[in-house]
């Protein structure tokens, strides 16, 4: 019972030799292209939703319910069936310097100016108030729980180590919606008529654009490059650098989320630098894919199966072979 | 509660005094939530799958109880057993393939077979279950037929087969009852992942009692015995592991004791206690056994749905995602993520 929490991913299992972390190749793809993904860099996303627009516009993915949410700039929610990018938005009150908190005074912010921000020496003050901005997606993980879970075969592994869903034979028992870490996946349910209703649907990393040769239709429309697409390896290394500098000039609170292969998916195909904690932009803290306890799992299984046909054997020989 | 409210501090309003003077298993974590949305996607699931859950451990262990009276000598009980188990595993494929959102798709189930899917793994458990279960019934039904049918080729046949096929099922049925928990368990919805370590021995003990229970609705007062003994021994591992469980689950077994699955899961304890006092204290009275009997299927159908629905308002409440990941983390003080 106890060692539940022995990994099933332990480094080396990749069959191929090559280690965990390479997913196409774990696959069974024997000469495959540099795995692909996306560095979303949110500390120049400026809230455009041109990714969702997108992604939408490319995929022919259908319109999610034209309803307000309520909260900030953000009606599109979360990522769902028909919801492959999400912009996310956070109103972040910072206590201003010295006052430690509290609803501050206003302050005249004056007519726009066409000099940069901050270069007006009247106005150069710690702001007491910030947006976050945050593009999610699918994160193409290195061990993806919906793939593991999926009992068709729908879900697979392209080979650019993405997770791509065949529409042709989800059979919709929707398992790997709750079996997601991250609440990517989800079923579509509307609108009637459209051909994938009742089927698991999510962001494809654009798997037809890249076998064309092309990038993502949301990175493709990212005026900021907040969304970057490219081969995984120098994602990582650019991402680092870009993390080193913003820390740099004060943004402690900056970090990168879901690069590291250590972490419990194994490291993410889609990966983010935030300005603030994960959970703040409802991504969550200490993911795991949820197949890491399944030998555990099974075993404890096994156990109950043997406590149930032993139980049942007591029961008749406590009952004297039968007749009470 | 407004979802401004839950905005900066998520979990602010949502502490409980707990009844009983229970200590609080972790202290009130203060938490952030990106305006109080869930993280994980709770399961799109209805309640079919709690009802499969519910029909597929008393199928499994129905096919035990039957195969148990075949061998004991008690063929009453283990007709009717084995008629429960048919029509307990017919439910329940039912339940299964109405769930899916592509129904007429079920069959793309039988297109791979992986270890790492549970539900994949069941399947094929049905499927190996299924048609012995069907060859022990239909061996129960051809000794309810005319004696010009019983002696045809085919009759005599089935006839024949009826015990062998019980004897298959019973030996697949253990896994038909116990599987539905890594069903539930190998997911990322806090509640149900949480329970890994003990939900496979309150489902097997939720199986049995309603097993047990259904034999003393169904099987003759004289051949009650067995059926009673596996009646309250489940009720017992029930109750017993389903405590053991909700101590080692941190706060995630809250959701157990809230709103539909708090009232299903007190429904369910009253259910199954009040059934295994009764099934051992009215053991010579046919009305008690059978009043004993339907509460304690009532109560096992009832743990199925409370475990379901506690899972379902665990995944939309993102504090019970992000506390326990938050502790685990900084546990580890590490901050890779």
């Amino acid at each position: 019972m106890s060692s539940l929490g022995r990994s099933f991913f332990s480094p080396g299992s990749g069959g191929t030799g090559t280690g965990p972390f390479d997913p196409a190749r774990d696959a069974g793809y024997t000469d495959p292209p540099p795995r692909k993904g996306f560095f979303t860099d949110t500390s120049v996303c400026i809230g455009c939703k041109a990714c969702e627009v997108a992604c939408k516009e490319w995929n022919a993915v259908p319109e999610d319910g034209i309803a307000l949410t309520g909260m900030s700039y953000d009606n599109t929610g979360g990522l769902g069936g028909s919801t492959w990018r999400h912009v996310a938005f956070i109103e972040q009150e910072l206590p201003a310097p010295g006052q430690g908190g509290g609803r501050p005074d206003t302050v005249d912010l004056g007519m726009p100016t066409a000099t940069l921000p901050g270069a007006d020496p009247e106005h150069r003050e710690h702001a007491d108030f910030r947006w976050l901005m945050e593009s999610d997606v699918c994160k193409h993980c290195t061990h993806a729980a919906c793939l593991d879970v999926c009992p068709t075969g729908a879900l697979f592994r392209t080979e650019f180590g993405t997770v791509v869903v065949q529409d042709d034979i989800c059979n919709g028992c929707g398992y790997c919606v709750p079996a997601c870490p991250y609440g990517v996946i989800d079923r579509r349910d509307g609108p009637a008529g459209d051909p994938a209703v009742g089927l698991a649907q999510k962001c494809t990393l654009c798997y037809d654009r890249l076998s064309d040769g092309m990038e993502p239709a949301c990175a493709k429309a990212c005026p900021t490059q907040s969304i970057q697409f490219g081969d995984l390896d120098e994602l990582r290394e650019r991402a680092q650098g870009r993390l080193d500098m913003l820390v740099e000039s004060g943004e402690t609170t900056a970090q990168l989320y879901g690069h590291d292969p250590g972490n419990g998916v194994g490291g993410t195909g889609a990966f983010f630098l935030l300005l603030d904690e994960p959970e703040v932009y409802g991504l969550p803290p200490d993911p795991v894919v949820t197949t890491k306890d399944l030998p555990g799992m099974w075993r404890q299984a096994a156990l109950a199966a043997a406590a149930l046909l032993g139980g049942a054997a007591a029961a008749f020989i406590g009952a004297g072979g039968g007749r009470r | 509660m407004t979802e401004q409210d839950v905005r900066r501090r998520g979990g602010g309003k949502r502490r409980r005094r707990r009844g009983r003077g229970e200590q609080a298993m972790v202290p009130d974590a203060e938490f952030t939530s990106y305006y109080g949305r869930p993280v994980v996607k709770a399961s799109p699931w209805q309640a079919d799958i709690p009802a499969y859950l519910f029909l597929g451990g008393l199928a499994g262990g129905s096919s035990l109880l039957a195969a148990g009276a075949d061998l004991a000598g008690l063929p009453r009980q283990r007709r009717s057993a084995r008629l429960v188990a048919s029509g307990a595993i017919a439910g329940s494929l039912y339940a299964l393939i109405h769930d899916l959102g592509r129904p007429a798709r079920f069959h793309h189930m039988l297109r791979v077979a992986k270890v790492t899917s549970p539900m994949s793994v069941g399947t094929w458990i049905l499927s190996a279950y299924g048609p012995f279960n069907a060859l022990a019934t239909a061996g129960e039904l051809i000794g309810l037929m005319p004696e010009s049918v019983r002696r045809s080729r085919i009759g005599r046949t089935l006839g024949v087969a009826g015990r062998p096929g019980g004897m298959v099922a019973a030996l697949i049925a253990p896994a038909v009852a116990s599987y539905t928990a890594v069903l539930l368990t190998d997911t990322a919805t806090p509640t149900w992942h949480a329970a890994k370590r003990e939900l496979p021995f309150v489902f097997v003990g939720s199986a049995a009692a309603a097993t047990g229970g259904m034999g003393l609705v169904a099987g003759p007062l004289g051949e009650s015995g067995p059926a009673r003994n596996l009646a309250v021994g489940g009720a017992v591992l029930e109750l017993g592991a389903s405590r053991i469980m909700q101590h080692s689950m941190g706060i995630t077994a809250e959701p157990l004791h809230q709103g539909t699955a708090g009232n299903l899961h007190t429904a369910a304890t009253t259910l199954t206690t009040a059934g295994a006092v009764g099934a051992v204290a009215g053991q010579r009275s046919r009305i008690a056994s059978v009043l004993s009997g339907l509460a304690l299927t009532a109560g096992s159908a009832c743990t199925r749905f409370a475990i379901f629905h506690a899972g379902q308002a665990s995944a939309h409440d993102p504090r019970y995602t992000v506390v326990p990941q938050r502790e685990r983390r900084e546990a580890r003080g590490a901050s890779t993520s």
